[in-house]
């Protein structure tokens, strides 16, 4: 039998309809996994495996009635713990929300119970989704399936470790400044970040609201388009969502490429950049040119440069006024206090880690009277020029090509010493959420360490279907590549 | 542009934290060099540019005021610190 728990979406999907395994046997071989790599990869807070196998059975009962609901009904689905999910422990990685149970669940959540998907757990994350490597959980990182001592970068670190090592078919991440593409480029797994309002945020624990998206982690690229098709739409529930059509993108996935143009800036290939990723990200462009696409170097996005500095005064604003709700006093912690406001100090101190505590830290000072126009002003201000940048170069173009990391997966431990050191790596992500659009990583090869590489698609407002076309017969063109035919060096049992 | 000691003790005073002397100290100089990387923004001519707070061109959503229900006392109960007779008890909030 085919290793059930290496999978596609839709490869599962086929293998269920044609009664060549079951839900049930899927998902038991997904346990198996998570039974025998999980205590090394740790990228679950907490697994589901009893309500997991029910859902399977459930699954089952309704295919063999002829009621199968679609191609996610019965495939295992492992959710970044910031996703609210009724009666199931909800923590973003932060000790403030141990033991905090919603009692309700999020729309995406929602939306794949109704596909009939089975969940298999909460994954791991940087604690309320504020990192690049998931090494500011409260609970202690995830680590890389490709090399345990490395980070599979964050914050959706646990989702995109899940999915590269065969402990769910496909996962939900969230992605503020690169969250969901980030270590998708580090775990050589696909992720979408969609534009913003494309999915709904209900239910997904805020960080910046301005910024945030929940977006697909999965092996190939018809599995985001089926993943993103489930999940989108207007919910009147998310005053922030947007009212527009979607759907169709995987039955346009073939549709052909020629004529299309991608632009190519050069401002995203300077210093900083790892020379192997680099030369990676230029074969993409080869590859894409024999099918026919016309790629511009002229291209530019001018304040590029400057989207670093702008996501470091925006999103921890954002980040201060919605956090100011953990206070213990209705959910999560509380440390008992002689009045309120020492309340609120002795479970606030208590509860957040040290980054997350930064963060507000630097979010309320730039909020604050005299500091304000100086920098959270200047910031948005500064942010209408970035996105009148993009504008200006998908006027011409398509979408626009761009490493996805300025390296593969580095150390665990390597970048935590200095916060800036660790920013740096969302240099090439920011910007992408700054101006709202959507943005797709694909793995493109492996570094002579034998360590992921990724590339990016920025596409216009609401064009996920162009960036998941190109994406996917990219993917086509090199299915026979050298590179896709290794895996992370973890079968076999622990030594 | 120097953060003083005192300045992030009434930054984290604002935002409901205690920070120890190491953490004042610590957070002080990491936020320095953060704020200093942002300095960098001044570089651009940002005269007369509207901000973006929001990206969508969509303004005030509304929906019809109906009953909906909310939160039940029980739901409340199994998530409160400290319920107490249909309350969630805490401490006093007003001195004297």
């Amino acid at each position: 039998m085919a290793d059930l728990a290496s999978l596609t979406i839709h490869e599962a999907a086929g293998l269920l309809e044609g009664k060549g395994a079951s839900s049930e046997e899927l998902t038991r071989a997904v346990f198996d996994r998570i039974r025998r790599l999980e205590a090394d990869i740790h990228a679950y807070l907490h697994t589901m495996e009893e309500s997991a196998l029910e859902s399977a059975r459930a699954s089952d009962a309704r295919r063999a009635k002829g009621e199968a609901r679609g191609p996610l009904d019965g495939i295992p689905i492992a959710l970044k713990d910031n996703l609210s999910t009724k009666g199931v422990p909800t923590t973003c990685a932060s000790r403030i929300l141990e033991g905090y149970v919603p009692p309700y669940d999020a729309t995406v959540v929602i939306r794949l119970r109704e596909a009939g998907a089975v969940f298999t757990g909460k994954t791991n994350l940087d604690e309320f989704a504020m990192g690049s490597s998931t090494e500011n959980s409260g609970f202690g990182p995830t680590r890389n399936p490709w090399d345990l001592a490395r980070v599979p970068g964050g914050s959706s670190g646990g989702s995109a470790a899940a999915v590269a090592a065969g402990l769910a078919t496909a996962a939900l991440g969230s992605d503020t400044g690169g969250s969901i593409r980030q270590p998708a480029a580090l775990t050589g797994v696909v992720g979408l970040k969609p534009t913003y309002g494309r999915v709904s945020r209900y239910g997904l624990v805020a960080f910046a609201s301005s910024l945030d998206q929940i977006g697909p982690l999965t092996r190939d690229v018809r599995d985001a388009a089926i993943l993103l098709e489930a999940i989108e739409g207007f919910d009147e529930l998310d005053s922030t969502s947007a009212d527009r059509p979607g759907g169709g993108y995987a039955a346009r996935l073939e549709q052909p490429l020629a004529g299309f143009r991608i632009g190519v800036p050069r401002e995203w290939f300077g210093e900083g950049l790892d020379p192997e990723v680099g030369a990676a990200v230029g074969e993409v462009r080869r590859v894409l040119e024999r099918l026919g696409v016309a790629c511009d170097e002229k291209v530019s996005i001018p304040r590029q440069d400057y989207g670093l500095p702008m996501y470091y005064l925006i999103a921890p604003a954002e980040a201060s006024s919605n956090l100011a709700r953990y206070d213990g006093v209705i959910y999560g912690l509380r440390k008992t206090a002689a009045n309120m406001v020492e309340m609120y100090k002795e479970t606030r101190s208590a509860g957040f880690g040290a980054e997350v505590k930064r963060r507000i830290i630097l979010g309320t000072y730039v909020l604050s009277a005299g500091y304000y126009d100086a920098y959270y002003l200047k910031a948005q201000r500064a942010r209408t020029r970035l996105r009148e940048d993009f504008g200006a170069a998908l006027a011409s173009c398509d979408a626009l090509l761009s490493p996805a990391t300025p390296t593969p997966a580095f150390r665990i431990g390597e970048k935590t010493a200095d916060p800036l050191q660790m920013y740096l790596n969302d240099v090439y992500t920011v910007s992408v959420n700054l101006a709202g659009l959507p943005g797709l990583v694909l793995p493109c090869g492996l570094s002579s360490a034998g360590l992921p590489i990724g590339v990016q698609l920025i596409g216009k407002a609401f064009d996920e279907a162009t960036l998941l076309r190109i994406g996917h017969q990219y993917e086509q063109a090199t299915r026979d590549a050298s590179w896709r035919k290794r895996r992370p060096p973890l079968e076999g049992p622990r030594a | 542009m120097a953060l003083t000691r005192k300045q992030v003790e009434e930054i984290a005073h604002l935002a409901r934290l205690n920070l120890t002397p190491e953490e004042l100290d610590r957070f002080g100089a990491q936020l320095d060099s953060v704020l200093g990387y942002v300095e960098k923004l001044n570089e651009l001519d940002l005269d007369g540019v509207e901000p973006t707070a929001h990206v969508l061109p969509v303004t005030d959503r509304g929906r019809a005021d109906e009953e909906r229900p909310g939160l039940s006392p029980d739901d409340v109960e199994a998530m409160a610190p400290d319920f107490r007779a249909g309350s969630v008890r805490v401490p006093r909030i007003l001195e004297g």
